[in-house]
């Protein structure tokens, strides 16, 4: 067991456990962030989409001493105080049918978007080819990040 | 509209009935107080804000106006959890922004509970309907009597009932009133006219849209009680086989690690309920536990599954369809006909296992009390099959057990299974402390309720006038009901119901036959269930058909058909199943496939000339007493990569309660079906299965999946009929087809590879 200060949703937050513990099972035993999904442990469904620095990363395959300082959003971060128009837009649309994906297609997309304002559809397949849906919501999640695209996140 | 009554055995309720009055005020006494004395402008809207209005399970107004309706189906994505209580919502005139949606627990009162089979909204439409008016019909009875007015004079409109003379009063204000009204029998309630629905028909967004993209939507492994403890357990590859020996020394070594155990096996076929056994690690934190569990060491016995192999398994399957098996369906003579056919068409179509895969694996969170009694918070779809499993396996009455059922993060037929959740209850009794199990996604794929792997072969003779004379069709494959039971030997006539023995088309000498394939693995419903692989081969051939005949299969299928009727099919054979429905109350009318498919012609513009390595496809299928028509359009690379760039669904399911919803669950089935056209496959080696993550078995990512699809509905006033499962059988052949167009290649086996 170890302490480790994370800086999640722009709060410091100190924990202990195991240096190799992934940043998914410390966001959702330790610290209660239950909107990340755990889908498959090892980087293949992006359920566990997070931020690091503003960059998409599948926190099931990081274990929390790689993280240091760096800044971790989750899906409780980005819609803290009113909905992230990315949220909006999958609002908008309909997206989500079981839901349990959407938490990491958002992340992927609001990380997507804030390095391409304007993808093209090869853009978007790339950026969320990483993320599994079992319930195929991938045309309204296209959509809706065009849509906000469109409004300029 | 006049309900049925005989359709509404729900809601058998007497005069004598009375509602109970909720005086939940501290003395727990009636006090008359005056209703609405708030002197607000509000003062006629709410009433005591501890009345309850509970007429019937489903329904409940409190005195604030706040409407709680129960939703007593599991929410998995198809939207059941906004759909259901929609219908009520609509036929008692309540405002949807006060409704606010109470997941049942899983309990006899709320009738079935068991989501699956696409009949939710088929079962419940009417008799939630007659629950809705109901209430409409006691809370403007209540206003008559308040205003001393004939009931004529009163009309509901958006959560008040209205005087003619303009004056109004809220539902919340009625509410204590209405509650002391007895209820009224089914004969005197009127039900809406279709064109005066509000949400019913409507596009409604779901309940739960805002926590899910917010990340506060609570699934089964988000649930938090107090003192919780994670457990994991390494399973044997072979399923029911048990354990020689293991060591346990490394993990219990490790902090944080409470206990390490052996859960006994329960021998193959262990039904759906048993736990496969295995050893159990309990630890402080998902991590820990899962750490510890890797180093346990196993010697795992052997059990009598272990030689199984799933292709030698198909090839022995694909030997058998090669002769006559039992025939389930006879009409004329096929063999005769086929001698004398100038044209004989015939194809062998073989479908490998499938997992489930839910995005969301099996867990549960169990907690067995000192009292004896049992609650469990998990993602089921059968919470009251779930409640009398542990109940069983705890050796407790089942008003002891108590099921909450969370959200569903998908579950495609694998959560309707109660045995991971008896696994979370029998670890919660040996430790003594509240237990979350995880299932991990290796988990989840080696140890599913496997889709029957199935062997086909379709063979059809054309005569010297083009006619198409004979039809046979064979099929092996293992039985569902091989996973409980020891001597099921091959497909039952039911599972044989799902696209061989309900073959539509006019053909004068036909022969449908089964042959025998013994499950050794566990076999289950997955979405769609055998439809998948006859849809998949019948399909095809037909395809092949059209060609020989040099007809267009938009044609070829029209002509197969026939002419208009509704085919009765238990005149044909014995023992025939219509999705456990009567066939005279959902016919098989040929009519109406017709139009899905004329539909889905028009709308896809079908016979446009296409580009080299672009092809369309079509198909059609009725399953689940759904009528869907799909048209695939696919392009193909040089390198084969294949791209779907449209799909068109025509579909006739009825008055379409929740059209969004529809469509959502057309988009998903298109998606989920080029996952089992395009990637899926499950393949097992000596009793064990060898895909065991998203990595090697595949599914079908943003990459894979079709880029758009319409859906186009039929419009009539027909009992509603389900749609999760219909859109998956037709878009795999519509695919297939398509891709011939594409490149000349006939697909008769899944996963596609070209
Ligand atoms: S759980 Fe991390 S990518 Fe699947
Ligand atoms: S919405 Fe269910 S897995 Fe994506």
């Amino acid at each position: 067991m170890e302490k480790f200060t994370l800086n999640i949703n722009d709060q410091k937050i100190t924990i202990e456990c195991a240096p190799d513990t992934p940043l998914l099972w410390a966001l959702r035993d330790q610290l209660r962030l239950t909107g990340t999904k755990y889908g498959c442990g090892i980087a293949v469904c992006g359920s566990c989409t997070v931020h690091l620095d503003g960059t998409a990363i599948r926190s099931c395959s990081i274990p929390i001493s790689a993280i240091n300082d760096k800044a971790i959003t989750t899906i409780e971060g980005v819609g803290k105080d009113r909905l992230h128009p990315v949220q909006k837009a999958w609002i908008a649309e309909n997206v989500p049918q079981c839901g349990f994906c959407q938490s990491g297609q958002i992340m992927s997309a609001i990380a997507l978007l804030e390095q391409n304002g304007n993808p093209s559809d090869a853009d978007i397949e790339q950026a969320m080819s990483g993320n599994i849906c079992r319930c195929g919501t991938y045309i309204r999640i296209r959509s809706a990040i065009k849509n906000a695209a469109k409004n300029n996140v | 509209m006049k309900p049925n009554p005989s359709n509404n055995k729900l809601f058998k309720v007497s005069r004598r009935d009375f509602v109970k009055i909720g005086a939940l005020g501290s003395t727990g006494l009636f006090l008359g107080v005056p209703l609405g004395c708030k002197q607000d402008k509000n003062a006629f809207l709410t009433g005591r804000e501890d009345a309850v209005f509970a007429p019937n399970v489903y329904i409940t107004i409190l005195g604030t106006g706040e409407v709680q309706l129960i939703a007593h189906r599991s929410e998995m994505g198809t939207g059941i959890r906004t759909s259901l209580p929609l219908v009520m919502a609509d036929e008692m005139e309540a405002d949807w922004t006060k409704v606010k949606i109470i997941q049942a627990v899983g309990d006899v009162k709320y009738g079935d509970q068991n989501t699956d089979g696409s009949y939710s909204v088929r079962m419940f439409y009417q008799p939630l309907r007659v629950a809705g008016a109901t209430v409409k019909l006691m809370l403007m009875q209540a206003a008559a009597q308040e205003w001393q007015v004939d009931i004529s004079e009163c009309s509901a409109v958006n959560h008040e009932i209205v005087h003619s003379s303009g004056k109004s009063l809220g539902y919340g204000y009625l509410a204590e009133k209405a509650g002391a009204l007895p209820i009224p029998e089914e004969n005197e309630i009127t039900l809406k006219d279709s064109k005066d629905f509000k949400f019913i028909s409507k596009e409604t967004v779901i309940y739960d849209l805002e926590d899910i993209v917010t990340g506060k939507a609570v699934y089964g492994l988000d649930v938090q009680i107090p003192d919780l403890k994670v457990a994991v357990i390494k399973r044997n590859p072979e399923a029911g086989a048990g354990i020689k020996s293991f060591n346990s020394d490394m993990a219990t070594a490790i902090e944080g690690v409470s206990k390490v155990y052996k859960m006994e096996s329960t021998a193959f076929p262990m039904g759906y309920n048993a736990p496969l056994g295995g050893i159990v690690v309990v630890a402080n934190n998902t991590w820990t536990a899962l750490k510890a569990l890797d180093t346990v060491e196993v010697v795992w016995d052997k059990g009598i599954n272990a030689s199984y192999d799933s292709n030698a398994f198909m090839q022995q399957m694909q030997r058998s369809v090669q002769k006559e098996g039992q025939v389930k369906r006879q009409q004329g003579s096929a063999t005769k006909a086929l001698k004398e056919a100038t044209k004989v068409i015939e194809s062998d179509f073989l479908v490998p296992h499938l997992a489930h895969s839910p995005m969301e694996t099996p867990c549960a969170v169990a907690r067995c009390n000192a009292d004896g009694t049992c609650e469990i918070w998990a993602p089921v779809q059968s919470p009251q099959w779930v409640r009398q499993a542990i109940a069983e396996a705890l050796g407790i009455e089942e008003s002891e057990v108590t099921i909450n059922v969370t959200l569903l993060g998908s579950a495609f037929g694998r959560k309707s299974k109660p045995d991971f959740v008896v696994e979370a209850a029998l670890i919660s009794k040996e430790m003594n402390t509240p237990i979350k199990l995880l299932w991990t996604r290796e988990d989840d794929i080696q140890h599913d309720f496997y889709h029957s792997n199935c062997a086909q072969h379709i063979k059809v003779g054309i005569d010297k006038n083009n006619k198409v004379t004979s039809w046979v069709h064979r099929t092996a494959f293992p039985s569902i009901s091989g996973t409980a039971n020891a001597d099921a030997k091959g497909p039952s006539s039911d599972e044989l119901c799902m696209g061989v023995l309900d073959m539509p088309f006019e053909i004068d000498n036909i022969s449908c036959e089964s042959l025998d394939a013994k499950a050794q693995i566990r076999i289950g419903w997955l979405r769609s269930v055998h439809n998948i692989n006859h849809a998949f081969a019948i399909g095809s051939i037909v395809d092949q058909v059209a060609q020989a005949r040099e007809m267009d299969p938009i044609d070829n299928m029209m002509d197969l058909l026939g002419s208009d009727r509704k085919i009765d099919f238990t005149a044909l054979m014995e023992g025939f199943n219509n999705y456990n429905v009567k066939l005279e109350d959902y016919p098989y009318d040929t009519h109406r496939l017709k139009q899905v498919i004329q539909l889905v012609k028009e709308k896809s513009g079908w016979g446009k000339s296409l580009p080299e390595g672009k092809g369309m496809g079509f198909a059609a299928h009725r399953s689940f007493l759904t009528y869907v028509a799909c048209v695939v359009e696919v392009e193909v690379d040089d390198n084969n990569n294949i791209k779907i760039p449209m799909v068109h669904f025509a579909i006739d399911c009825g008055v379409p309660v929740n059209p969004d919803r529809i469509r959502a669950q057309f988009e998903g089935g298109a998606a989920f079906g080029a996952s089992l056209a395009l990637k899926s496959e499950i393949n097992v080696k000596n009793g064990a299965v060898i895909e065991d993550n998203f990595n090697n078995y595949l599914v079908a990512r943003i990459t894979d999946a079709p880029i758009n699809t319409a859906v186009h509905f039929v419009e009539n006033e027909e009992k509603p009929t389900g749609v999760g499962e219909p859109p998956v059988p037709p878009f795999i052949p519509a695919l297939c087809n398509a891709i011939f167009m594409a490149t000349g290649k006939r697909i008769t086996r899944l996963p596609i590879k070209l």
